[in-house]
């Protein structure tokens, strides 16, 4: 066949194929470079930075405020966690304490983005696999979820919720009651889930011993949040370190056994249940609490010199943010800890030996954001 | 008046009708024609409905009533749609596929039974040519992955080339027991063999009956066997260079295919136009015309497989190999020896 580039091997039997950054299961715009001998493939080389905004130098030449927005725009379908990560970061920095009642509010946008940014998983994985209806039922619930966020923040995907010293707004009236309602709708529809796909015989089949991510692997490789997880790790950021008043809430941190593609899908449907458990914890707990929910920033913000680090559970693990002043208004360095691209990075090598099928399930089954990836 | 297959295929199309020799062809080839197209664009339909409320939706609502025209609008947009062929492609095999395709799709209507005599050429051999004209489908699909020079494209075709052989052979297989068991291969003598109960009432009948199913799903590359055109996968397969009109001809093709598989199940297995044995109580002058069951049952075939296709995820190309040769042909070759103990405990003679 022409316009075939050989890379080694035999050139009758293998064909370099380029998938992506076009093709519809890369998630965005990642580009797999994969040889393969029939359907298995042979060798695989990612090829990233076709999102890439410069969000570190950037957030170089603006000030501290203005830098909160673009954190978004990194990983857009869970952004809370990671404006939180740099807010925590920036908060560090200037010793800035956080009313108790933006701490709430905090808590529950994280968590409802969690939700959201699970069920649209849940729907992505249904593509992948060929089950497009799974797809739109993911939507249809996580559309519910975002009409909460909605009102909470004003917007849909980039909410820029979380600020400097506390949260954007507060909640509007009668918010409890729709969350409490919506979640039990969200809930009672995850039956419906397994019966149309997770007990499915052919996603079994598809997903089982498929991609397996052994503990030891995915430490090496820095993998983090529900991908660790699913190989039976128990490393979550909430509970191992901390951070806003997650201390206060009872929750379990749901663990996979064999670290295949369907631990790491089922592991975040169980996530879903947990996150659900949190937000109304939460809900009962705001309510006796009150005051503002923000610590006004008097003047020019300006840091004094010095240095921090903040990391954050976000819906697709690990989030940090490593942020040095020098005394400016504006960082003097800012890197981001991004989870999709620790997670993406070890993934290149465990591709290799499957099938074309599977390479787009594992790819799914990591659950990558390229804005996250890429920066 | 015994007459060869071919002999008897002839002689149907050169007849005359009112002393007019065309006329005697020219009217089936156009009404037969007509209906896959008119079927195409309300199936087409059906598939978006069906798929929108099983999803949740509501599918097309706003050209026409309920979206009926939206097909038509489609097709016309692909009609005056640029027709794109990459500049490596092999233009003539390019333009071939879709044609080799949407061919067999058309010819398997001419031994169709649609009623009590309505059948354009009663072949003897007629699931035969059923059979045999329906496996050139994949060859164009083929031609399709290779002439567009695209390598997704030329996965589609060796992955339609490796679900022909595999399918095929339960299908064929499975069609065996209900041959011996009506003892003849023309269509109409198929309904006619079940003029007491449907074939699929019968036990070796109703394995039959489920392994067709599944073989005819991957016949029509639909989930949970789509793997020639796996959009998660391959893009879209084979089809992934097409446009425009050429892309139109497969369309329209996959849902003539769909039809007409419908209607061979529903023939072969569901008592063609007669009404359903289940409905014995009817008085005889409460029944409906032959083409109106056969249109019923064949719409109700056709649902299953949107059903189905819009219920399950996909298998791999191993698995859908694995279920071909080591799940249904073993169960076919004991089906076809379960036919035949049935034959001798219901006392049916082989030839009648």
């Amino acid at each position: 066949m022409a316009g075939q580039t050989q890379v080694g091997g035999d050139p009758f039997e293998e064909m370099l194929v380029n998938m992506g950054p076009q093709h519809p299961s890369t998630h965005g715009v990642l580009r797999l470079l994969i040889r393969v001998s029939g359907e298995y493939v042979e060798d695989c080389r990612f090829h990233i930075g076709y999102l890439h905004r410069c969000h570190e130098k950037i957030s170089e030449s603006q000030t501290y405020v203005q830098n909160i927005p673009l954190s978004d725009r990194l990983d857009y379908v869970g952004a809370v966690p990671n404006g939180w990560a740099q807010c925590l970061a920036v908060e560090k920095l200037a010793g800035l304490e956080v009313p108790a009642r933006a701490e709430y509010l905090r808590v529950i946008a994280a968590e409802l983005q969690r939700i959201a940014s699970h069920l649209l998983f849940v729907g992505t994985m249904g593509t992948d696999l060929g089950a497009v209806t799974m797809f739109l039922f993911g939507m249809r619930e996580r559309e519910m979820v975002i009409d909460l966020l909605e009102a909470m923040s004003g917007a849909r995907l980039t909410y820029h919720y979380i600020r400097i010293g506390g949260v954007a707004r507060d909640l509007p009236d009668g918010f409890a009651e729709r969350a409490v309602r919506t979640l039990d709708t969200v809930l009672s529809r995850i039956p419906d889930y397994d019966d149309l796909f997770t007990n499915n015989r052919i996603l079994r089949e598809r997903a089982e011993r498929v991609g397996v991510i052994p503990a030891q692997t995915a430490l090496e490789h820095g993998f983090s949040g529900p991908t660790l997880r699913a190989s039976g790790v128990p490393y979550d950021v909430r509970r191992c370190d901390p951070y806003g008043i997650y201390d206060r809430f009872e929750f379990d941190v749901p663990l996979g056994s064999n670290g295949d593609v369907y631990d790491r899908f089922t592991i975040r449907l169980r996530e879903i249940e947990q996150s659900s458990r949190i937000v109304r914890q939460a809900l009962e707990g705001i309510e006796g609490v009150g005051g503002p929910i923000r610590t006004p920033i008097k003047g020019r913000f300006r840091p004094a010199p010095g240095w921090a680090y903040a990391h954050v559970e976000g819906a697709r693990g690990d989030v940090g943010y490593y942020i040095v002043s020098q005394g400016g208004d504006s960082p003097y360095r800012l890197k981001v800890r991004s989870p999709c691209f620790g997670n993406l990075a070890g993934l290149e090598h465990l591709i290799r030996g499957w099938k074309i099928a599977d390479v787009v399930a594992i790819l799914g089954s990591i659950d990558i954001v390229l804005g996250c990836v890429d920066r | 008046m015994e007459r060869g297959p071919i002999e008897s295929l002839v002689h149907r199309l050169f007849a005359g009708l009112y002393g007019i020799p065309v006329l005697g062809w020219l009217i089936p080839i156009v009404l037969v024609l007509g209906m896959v197209a008119l079927a195409a664009l309300v199936l087409i339909w059906l598939e978006r409905k069906v798929s929108g409320h099983i999803q949740s939706r509501r599918g097309p609502l706003h050209n026409g009533p309920h979206g009926l025209l939206q097909t038509v609008w489609d097709a016309l947009k692909l009609l005056v749609k640029e027709d794109i062929v990459p500049s490596s492609a092999d233009r003539l095999i390019m333009l071939m596929a879709p044609f080799v395709v949407f061919t067999p799709a058309v010819l398997v209507y001419v031994v169709m039974p649609f009623g009590k005599g309505w059948t354009v050429a009663n072949l003897n051999i007629g699931l035969l040519w059923v059979v045999s004209v329906l496996s050139l489908g994949p060859v164009g699909i083929i031609l399709g992955g290779w002439g567009s020079h695209n390598k997704w494209s030329l996965l589609g075709g060796m992955r339609s080339a490796a679900q022909l052989i595999s399918y095929e052979i339960p299908s064929v297989l499975a069609l065996g027991a209900i041959v011996m068991m009506a003892g003849t291969m023309s269509m109409d003598g198929l309904v006619a063999a079940q003029d007491q109960y449907e074939f699929v009432l019968t036990p070796p009948g109703l394995i039959a009956f489920v392994v067709y199913l599944v073989t005819a799903l991957a016949e029509l590359n639909r989930n949970p066997f789509d793997l020639p055109e796996a959009e998660s996968e391959l893009v879209a397969g084979f089809v992934t260079e097409y446009s425009g009109f050429k892309f139109a001809i497969f369309f329209l093709a996959e849902f003539a295919n769909l039809l007409a598989l419908s209607m061979i199940t529903v023939t072969v297995f569901l008592g063609g136009w007669q009404p359903p044995s289940v409905l014995f109580f009817l008085p005889d002058s409460a029944q409906l015309p032959g083409v109106f069951w056969f249109a019923i049952k064949t719409t109700v075939m056709v649902f299953v497989f949107q059903w189905i296709k819009w219920t399950l995820p996909r298998l791999r190309i191993d698995q859908m190999l694995n279920v071909c040769w080591k799940g249904l042909i073993p169960i076919t070759l004991g089906n076809l020896a379960l036919a035949c103990v049935w034959l001798l405990l219901t006392e049916k003679s082989w030839a009648r």
